[in-house]
């Protein structure tokens, strides 16, 4: 695998994964800006929808975080120790 | 004894946590300043800072008296509509690792303008980017500053001068002396108290409701109506929303004393591991300020709470005070206190970065200064940083600064954000684009929000305002990447076009 290809590699997942955190978030906030009673409308005793989503929202945030840690870790840095190591080869 | 008669004058207890605090931190500035002998550590901590310790640095220097104090508030004020700030400001940290952390640590040395500088002309980018740096930095001085003051006089009982001036030249001796390696440990300091103080508060309230936050939330919508479980004023229509949300989601991609941090460890992978801490412990936080926010809206009660402060301040102290007495009052006192001084030395170093390593090294010097004269200018420009937090806190004082950390984050997103983010990603951009993006994003946010509602109506007592929305971001970020991309098209720029192959090289091999 090429640098460059490697750089757009990079630049795909991050966008891809920083799509996700923006549509999770606006979704959040632009459920609450349009439809207000249903986020105040309670899922349980004490629990309205907007507490749970709005914890959803933070543990998306830890899912997403963590995919993306577990992908470079395991992918990115071994492509790029590969690179490196061809470097100094040739 | 009334909780609000407790908050007047000087806590014992608090004191006695505060000089323990100061005087460890004091301890580890004495032992960092032996370890400060270039640049590299005054500004980046001679690169040793491990992940772990990094994200909770980051942590520590995120999460401000403002977020503890001010969310909490606002939780026990009124309820839900703290959680859309809370979540607002933890979704930055993702676009943070997406996008900028790794490329930075590759491309830079000491502030985010070595990385958007990278292949375009440096005089002019780097006087841009230091100038955003630094109204970003002045204004979240102002606001940590003017909120050190009060809640300094409402604790301690010392005049609000006295405690200004304390917490400009305690801070000024962590950066002085012991540079970003004293800093950053007392940000982990300040970090694990921060969030062991919250827990604990956290874990006491929920002991009286048998350890269910579900039986809290049920209690305070029985005494104070179901609202609270409920949206309430701050999204007022769709626009608005978007607006702040584009403001909390990426300013934090553009806080310069943010950025520095990821300077602080050996590489990207390191850089990478901050970030996965620093959002687990920021979002851990703030679930616990949720809790504490609900905590004091049922154990103290709201009229106690708006009748100490009208903002709600005061409201985790006084949940502290009703759980465990004048003794947990102090303990939660210090620890806000500390947390103001750990953010205000974090944003003082990187000010006096811009100042001295953007500006004088770079613009002044051409790049090239001896080591002895980088760190002196280094350490000058720290004392002016630290004189100028004092001047704003003294000026500032008695205004109402609460909107300054919300325009501190549109600023960062309109001017920093967009620049910093196509150097590293657009092979065409080039430097007449990257200064028209800083100018115009951090002009347009400047000025909208002086015409916007907090301004106009909230302050100045104004019928309407010129500008429709509480946030300006809405229109100078997408603009400022607007104006990037039409001056960079206008005008290509071929060394920066060329010099995009090795930056790219630089980005992934950090070599």
């Amino acid at each position: 695998m090429t640098l460059a290809h490697l750089s757009r590699q990079r630049w795909q997942v991050a966008i891809a994964l920083s799509a996700v955190m923006v549509a999770v978030y606006f979704g959040f906030v632009l459920l609450i800006a349009f439809d207000k009673p249903l986020v105040a409308e309670l899922v349980a005793p004490g629990l309205s929808l907007g507490i749970l989503l709005g914890a959803v929202v933070i543990v998306a945030t830890w899912i997403v975080t963590w995919i993306y840690v577990r992908w470079a870790n395991a992918h990115l840095d071994r492509r790029v120790s590969e690179l490196r190591a061809e470097e100094r080869r040739s | 004894m009334s909780a609000s008669e407790a908050l007047q004058g000087p806590n014992t207890t608090a004191i006695g946590f505060f000089v323990a605090f100061v005087a460890l931190t004091l301890g580890i500035t004495w032992w960092a300043a032996r370890h400060t002998k270039s640049t590299e550590e005054f500004f980046a901590a001679g690169r040793r800072i491990s992940g772990r310790q990094n994200g909770f640095a980051l942590a520590g220097d995120y999460m401000s008296a403002a977020s503890f104090l001010g969310i909490a508030g606002l939780v026990a004020t009124s309820g839900f509509d703290g959680l859309i700030y809370s979540t607002g400001w933890l979704v930055g940290w993702p676009v943070v690792l997406f996008l900028i952390a790794e490329p930075l640590r590759n491309l830079g040395r000491y502030t985010f303008t070595d990385a958007l500088g990278f292949r375009l002309r440096q005089k002019p980018v780097r006087i841009a980017a230091a100038l955003g740096s630094l109204a970003v930095v002045a204004l979240y001085l102002i606001a940590q500053m003017v909120g050190a003051g009060n809640l300094i006089k409402l604790m301690f009982g010392l005049s609000y001068e006295t405690a200004v001036i304390i917490v400009g030249m305690v801070m000024l001796v962590y950066v002085l002396f012991g540079g970003m390696i004293a800093t950053t440990w007392v940000q982990i300091v300040k970090a694990g108290l921060l969030l062991g103080g919250a827990a604990l508060l956290a874990l006491l309230v929920l002991a009286k409701f048998g350890f269910s936050p579900l039986r809290l939330f049920a209690v305070a919508a029985e005494r104070n109506g179901e609202a609270v479980l409920a949206p309430g004023k701050l999204i007022s229509s769709p626009w608005e929303a978007v607006s702040l949300g584009l403001a909390l989601m990426f300013g934090t991609a553009g806080l310069p004393h943010i950025l520095m941090r990821f300077y602080t460890v050996p590489d990207a992978r390191a850089a990478r591991q901050s970030v996965f801490w620093a959002t687990g412990l920021i979002g851990s936080f703030y679930l616990l300020t949720f809790v504490l926010g609900f905590g004091a809206m049922v154990l103290v009660g709201h009229d106690t709470i708006v009748a100490v402060d009208k903002g709600g301040n005061m409201a985790a102290p006084l949940l502290a005070e009703v759980l465990g007495g004048t003794s947990l009052l102090g303990f939660i006192a210090a620890v806000a206190f500390a947390t103001i001084l750990a953010v205000v030395a974090g944003l003082t170093l990187s000010g006096a970065a811009a100042l001295s390593h953007d500006l004088w090294v770079n613009v002044v010097r051409g790049g090239d200064a001896p080591r002895e004269e980088q760190l002196r200018v280094a350490r000058a420009s720290s004392i002016l940083l630290g004189i100028l937090a004092m001047v704003l806190g003294l000026v500032f004082k008695g205004q109402n600064v609460a909107f300054m950390v919300g325009l501190a984050f549109a600023l960062a997103a309109s001017g920093n954000f967009p620049a910093l983010v196509l150097s590293i990603y657009w092979q065409r951009f080039t430097t007449a684009g990257a200064v028209a993006a800083i100018v115009t994003g951090t002009l347009t946010a400047g000025v909208l929000i002086m015409l916007s509602p907090t301004i106009q109506v909230d302050i100045l007592h104004h019928e309407h305002a010129w500008f429709p929305f509480k946030n300006p971001a809405l229109v100078s970020m997408p603009l400022a990447f607007l104006v990037a991309v039409v001056v960079s098209l206008a005008a290509p720029e071929r060394a920066a076009s060329e010099g995009y192959a090795a930056k790219e090289r630089r980005m992934i091999l950090g070599q």
